[in-house]
């Protein structure tokens, strides 16, 4: 089971040796010449807006979308071993995945109608 | 084991070779996508220019060929800057969590045949297994956290709008991403990327079923964050996206990474819709065409096509607003792909169960009359009355709990130097030409 991820580990190796020593090389390549300004967020020259700490808040519409994904995640997940066995199940399968996906469509029209796809 | 021909290998072979064979091959991978970037970097600009009929980069090296070379050397000569605020671990970790996943995804590419190495019988794939899709689709969701990370550590206001603005991009489009790959799935029987080749020995799958392809010709150019769809990065409004405080080799790293997502998309869209490294068709009889090292040629055909295809859409169309982005991938694309998935199932159940082929046409002619009658009473929407119209519309005064609204009357003043230009006109009036 293991060996066919043996050569993703030798890639991983390879690209991350490869990424950490450009992140690692950048520091000792490049000039420094020391600024206060430099090291100020980059806001196109006004004055920075202040930060709150932690991140502060931005929309829920994000959060919405993320839980959006994650049932819609979910609903793929299912759809791939059922589409992989699908030659086995015959018509069952098929009555069974229909009834699936318009349970999940019920949510989806509801969101929908909710106006939780929207964006403005 | 379904493979339709003798120049595969089965699924099992994978992971047994001596190791030098699996090093020597993860280091052609890794070769292969750096010098891909260089090399689309180059052709974007050139492609780009051609559209726009200026001359592109042309001074380094042969007709500017050189150019992304020199980018990348400029890049590691900058200053590195770490802002103040900036979470520092983070800030380093995020574009090695970037490029790290764009490379792995690769992994499971298939760009060739079996061919013979030193004795040894390997197929020209790093790996492969029975998971071999859903691999690439987790690589491209660790990916998002580079993006995320490096927009939130950076302490800056536009990078963590960016990088929201590309978490909910990408995760958006994953969805109708994964979904197109169901019906490949269902006619390849298979997850793994060396049998959905297999599969589409005599006919690809792009014939087969052109919606998937369409769907995912559109989430793809969605999930790598390109033009139309580059708005984590739109330059207009948000400087330049997550990556507005990253400087030097860092900045490097999410340029690599974003170029080698949108070749391993491509190669992916090759392998599952255009037959991967087989020739059309119409060539697969020609012995020396499909065995040994030349279907790479195929293969690196299709996937330059579809990077072209990329540099043609970022030629020709200007960039969406966010509503309207995610109205198309949660609208359009998500039940559209649905449906189409019942669709198929429901034709693919049809050819295996019914037998005689006038029974199929009795089903669908069945399938047809619900699909009218469920037309004909489905309720119409009715048009509003006036008075719904005007209710609508009629605007309440700010003191009621209504919007402050500008004067709706405003004519804006004609402007001074189109009066300069054109005195016989009067000074202030309204005819005054406008520039």
């Amino acid at each position: 089971m293991l060996q066919y991820y043996l050569p993703i580990i030798v890639l991983f190796v390879l690209a991350f040796g490869f990424a950490a020593f450009s992140v690692g090389a950048a520091s000792f390549t490049g000039p420094k010449r020391y600024n206060r300004a430099k090291y100020d967020a980059y806001e196109c020259g006004i004055e920075p807006a202040p930060q709150p700490m932690g991140g502060g808040r931005f929309p829920i519409k994000f959060y919405l979308t993320a839980m959006l994904f994650i049932v819609f995640d979910i609903e793929i997940i299912f759809l791939y071993p059922w589409a992989v066995a699908f030659g086995r199940l015959g018509v069952f399968g098929l009555v069974e995945m229909v009834l699936f996906i318009a349970t999940v469509f019920v949510a989806y029209a509801y969101v929908w109608r909710r106006g939780g796809l929207e964006w403005d | 084991m379904r493979l339709t021909d003798s120049t595969q290998l089965p699924l099992t072979s994978f992971g047994h070779e001596p190791f030098w064979l699996t090093i020597a091959k993860a280091l052609f991978v890794f070769v292969l996508l750096v010098v891909l970037t260089l090399f689309t970097i180059v052709f974007e600009r050139k492609v780009v220019s051609w559209m726009q009929q200026r001359t592109g980069p042309n001074r380094v090296g042969p007709r500017g060929y050189l150019q992304s070379l020199a980018d990348g050397l400029k890049l590691a000569l900058k200053e590195e800057i770490i802002p103040a605020l900036a979470d520092k671990p983070v800030y380093i970790l995020a574009p090695v969590v970037s490029a790290v996943p764009a490379f792995l995804a690769f992994s499971v590419i298939p760009f060739g045949p079996k061919v013979n190495v030193g004795g040894h019988e390997t197929a020209l794939q790093l790996t492969d297994m029975p998971i071999g899709v859903l691999f690439i689709l987790a690589c491209s969701s660790v990916g998002v956290f580079g993006i995320v990370l490096a927009g939130w550590s950076s302490g800056s206001t536009y990078p963590l709008l960016g990088a929201l603005r590309s978490a909910a991009q990408v995760i958006s489009y994953e969805v109708a991403m994964g979904l197109s790959f169901v019906a490949v799935f269902l006619y390849a029987g298979s997850l793994s990327t060396s049998e959905i080749v297999a599969a589409q020995h005599d006919r690809w799958f792009i014939i087969t079923l052109p919606i998937s392809f369409l769907i995912y010709a559109v989430a793809m150019v969605g999930e790598t964050n390109r033009a139309p769809f580059d708005l984590p990065e739109a330059e207009s409004e948000l400087v330049g996206g997550f990556h507005t405080e990253y400087t030097s080799l860092k900045f490097a790293m999410f340029f690599l990474a974003e170029y080698i997502n949108v070749i391993t998309v491509s190669a992916l869209a090759t392998t599952m819709f255009l037959g991967g490294w087989r020739p059309p068709p119409f060539l697969s009889r020609v012995e020396f065409l499909s065995t040994g090292y030349f279907p790479i040629v195929w293969f690196l055909l299709k996937v330059v096509g579809f990077i072209f295809f990329f540099i043609w859409l970022r030629g020709t169309l200007p960039r969406l607003r966010y509503d309207q982005f995610m109205k198309l991938g949660w609208k359009v694309l998500i039940p559209v792909s649905l449906v189409w998935i019942l669709l198929v199932a429901a034709i693919r159940t049809l050819t295996n169960q019914v037998p005689s082929s006038r029974d199929r046409f009795t089903y669908i002619a069945l399938f047809m009359a619900v699909v009218f009658a469920v037309f004909l009473v489905w309720p119409q929407k009715k048009a509003p009355t006036e008075e719904e119209v005007e209710a609508e519309s009629a605007l309440v005064p700010v003191e009621q709990g209504g919007f402050p609204l500008p004067p709706l009357d405003l004519v804006v003043p004609p402007m001074p130097r189109s009066l300069q230009l054109t005195p016989t006109s009067p000074p202030n009036s309204e005819e005054a030409p406008r520039g």
